[in-house]
């Protein structure tokens, strides 16, 4: 086994950990801090990828930002102290249903013949030319994805801002 | 456009997406929180997003529409969880509990 091949192992093994880790215990902080380790290693598997500037982009916004939002919104709606049941009652059909949807997923990745399976390169893309083609090809999803952040901005300051104050003030 | 390895088969990404996202499903199903649903929402997300790198990176470089998805991927996913959340916060200000068992006035 290469040196390669042990990287990835040992990367797909702490992504691996960490999803189980975020479905399965019984803290919710825990569960937030195994998915920080999750996306920290599917960040790794980017740089195995040779996308090393997705790879930063997915650190700095999935595991600073989004699980800093997670954290949050579990202290404001009290997760550690209410209790609560953890685990609903129809577990074990739900683990048939997704060991169903992973044999059949992984069934599929199998016995397809997949393009790239001659040499299994990687080819590096050079990050100035995905670059180019976001603001060229892609202008349009661009620009929607920005009036996307824009609604999605607005709308959460409009559904989690206080209303009491909003009835002293609406005339 | 350089080749960098040529010792993992593609293969081994998919299959791990697939893993991934299987995991995703069983939290979504599974979980009783609606911020740890969230969570595994994202997982499944991220699985999507390793599928795509990977195509990207072994059978189309010179058109790489699979990075190009990805980003556009994370930031979805950040507006998702953003608007997500600000719903969560809502039904917890009004219902006292963000347990999405407890939460079924809309239920027959």
């Amino acid at each position: 086994m290469t040196v390669a091949q042990l990287i990835f192992y040992l990367i797909a093994a702490l992504a691996v950990g960490g999803a189980l880790g975020v479905v399965l215990v019984r803290n919710t902080v825990y569960a937030a801090l195994f998915l920080i380790l999750a996306l920290l290693a599917v960040a790794g598997v980017y740089i195995l990828l040779a996308s090393e500037f997705l790879a930063l982009v997915q650190i700095l916004i999935y595991a600073g930002a989004i699980t800093v939002l997670l954290l949050f919104a579990l202290m404001l709606t009290r997760a550690g102290d209410l209790p609560e049941t953890m685990v609903g009652a129809q577990w074990p059909f739900a683990g048939v249903a997704s060991l169903t949807l992973m044999g059949l997923l992984i069934a599929t990745v199998a016995t397809s013949d997949w393009p790239g399976d001659a040499d299994g390169t990687i080819t590096r893309i050079p990050f100035e030319q995905v670059g180019e083609a976001l603001f060229r090809q892609w202008a349009v999803p661009f620009e929607i994805a920005s009036v996307v952040l824009l609604i999605a901005l607005i709308g959460a300051i409009v559904l989690a801002r206080d209303d009491d104050p909003e009835a002293e003030e609406s005339e | 456009m350089e080749a960098v390895s040529q010792q993992i088969p593609l293969e081994h990404f998919l299959v791990l997406s697939a893993i991934l996202f299987s995991i995703g499903v069983y939290g979504v199903l599974t979980r009783r929180n609606a911020v740890l649903i969230l969570m595994s929402v994202e997982l499944m997300l991220n699985a999507a997003s390793i599928n795509m790198v990977a195509f990207a990176a072994y059978t189309s470089p010179e058109a790489f529409t699979g990075i190009i998805f990805a980003i556009f991927i994370i930031t979805i996913a950040a507006a998702e969880v953003g608007l997500g959340l600000a719903i969560i916060l809502r039904i917890f200000r009004n219902r006292g509990t963000a347990n999405v068992d407890e939460v079924d006035t809309l239920k027959w």
